[in-house]
């Protein structure tokens, strides 16, 4: 019989497919707004503008939202995960990962309103600011091409995205890839 | 009994330094970005760094205006002795003049070594003949309600162009085709595309942009909250 551990809580997967799902909405409509060929081809610049600059607003509130109405202190207890830059439950590409995209997700955030009220007010405007959110967008993108290789594709750890979906993972897979985080769960640490 | 090392907070440094360095980068992105750009400057022609070369498209309205060789008209009209409306076949036979100049857009990014040709203002001028009492210049977008205007002087300007070609090629829609104003001493929103009218005024007035909040005369790097 396949026996399974618990990998990631409700409120980890929230957080994750929230942050998915408003990064790849973002990024849809950021690339209309930045590559040429795409204005051209779709158009409506105003429309996907607001688009782009709501969805920005939503991405921050969400995240706030899950992680306020959700198991606040498991988060605290993932954020203190993060801290080492070992292997435990998440090894250290993952917690890198983690890390930068959460920092990432602050600075698009504030240069990504810089750009809303620079448009409004120039006390806002920096000649920097653009470079600052299309240079977050470029190593953002390069992250994720790497993650979503690693979750989706690559047979050694594409397995991983049943913890990411349904929150456990197959015992004996993780005790080749994370063998010291199943053996202090067996141990009760 | 040995002391416990403290445990070292890596995760947290990791946050707060790539917070810290991205908000700094406001300070100096530009420059550096600027200095990686030259020195990848000859190889970017067979490999651009980025995907746009540099451009980005701002249009204000749903849609792009298309453009119509055999019935697109400039109306060149307002303070003048003679009104003309000029066929796209009459513009072009116009006398031609080439620059290559850097474009400078407010919100921070620049295209450097843009090839433009087209029609200086002042062969246009020879045509319509400007009353002494025109001071501004209206020019009017397809892409409705976009209009800008120019000072009589500003618009004689040593590099000020008409342009119905851009590197090399016809002006691509994205651009404005079949003519825009360049300007390149002042900001982008300056240089207004899809043109199909120019009307002499009495003076210039606010524009499309100024209206929202932009200064009226966009030199750049002395107006809109920047200075050098």
């Amino acid at each position: 019989m396949i026996r399974y551990v618990k990998r990631f809580s409700r409120t980890e997967r929230t957080l994750h497919w929230v942050n998915a799902l408003c990064f790849f909405f973002l990024l849809a409509t950021g690339l209309i707004l930045y590559l040429p060929s795409l204005a051209v081809a779709v158009g409506r610049r105003p429309l996907i503008k607001d688009m782009h600059f709501w969805s920005g607003i939503s991405w921050i509130s969400l995240l706030a939202l899950v992680a306020l109405l959700g198991d606040r202190r498991g988060l605290l207890r993932t954020a203190r995960e993060l801290e080492r830059l070992d292997t435990g439950r998440l090894n250290m590409g993952q917690k890198v990962n983690a890390i930068v995209m959460a920092s990432f997700t602050i600075l698009f955030f504030v240069s990504g309103l810089l750009l809303w009220l620079g448009e409004r007010d120039t006390r806002f405007r920096f000649a920097s600011t653009v470079v600052l959110h299309d240079g977050l967008m470029f190593v953002a993108l390069a992250l994720l091409v790497g993650h979503l290789y690693l979750a989706l594709i690559h047979p050694a750890t594409r397995h991983s995205l049943r913890g990411m979906t349904l929150g456990e993972v197959r015992e004996d897979w993780a005790r080749v890839h994370y063998p010291k985080w199943v053996s202090d769960t067996e141990s009760g640490a | 009994m040995p002391e416990q090392p403290a445990p070292r907070r890596y995760g947290r440094g990791l946050f707060l330094v790539t917070v810290a360095g991205g908000l700094s980068s406001l300070a100096w992105g530009k420059s550096v970005w600027g200095h990686v750009s030259k020195a990848v400057g000859p190889a970017e022609s067979l490999v651009p760094l980025v995907p746009t070369g540099g451009w980005r498209i701002y249009t204000i309205s749903g849609s792009m205006p298309g453009f119509d060789p055999a019935s697109w008209r400039l109306e060149v009209s307002g303070l003048v002795q003679q009104p003309v409306s000029l066929t796209y076949a009459h513009l072009r036979s116009l006398p031609r003049a080439e620059q290559v100049t850097t474009f400078h857009c407010v919100t921070g990014w620049s295209v450097p070594n843009v090839h433009w040709a087209g029609v200086r203002l002042s062969d246009v001028y020879d045509l319509v003949r400007p009353l002494p009492e025109a001071g501004g210049i209206q020019f009017v977008s397809a892409e409705e309600p976009y209009v800008d205007y120019l000072t009589m002087q500003q618009s004689l300007l040593r590099n000020v162009m008409l342009a119905y070609e851009m590197d090399g090629k016809p002006l691509p829609r994205e651009h404005g085709a079949p003519l825009r104003l360049i300007i390149p001493e002042m900001y982008g929103y300056k240089n207004v595309k899809w043109l199909k009218g120019i009307n002499l005024v009495p003076h210039a007035e606010d524009g499309y942009w100024e209206q929202l909040g932009y200064d009226r005369d966009a030199w750049v790097g002395r107006s809109n909250g920047y200075s050098s």
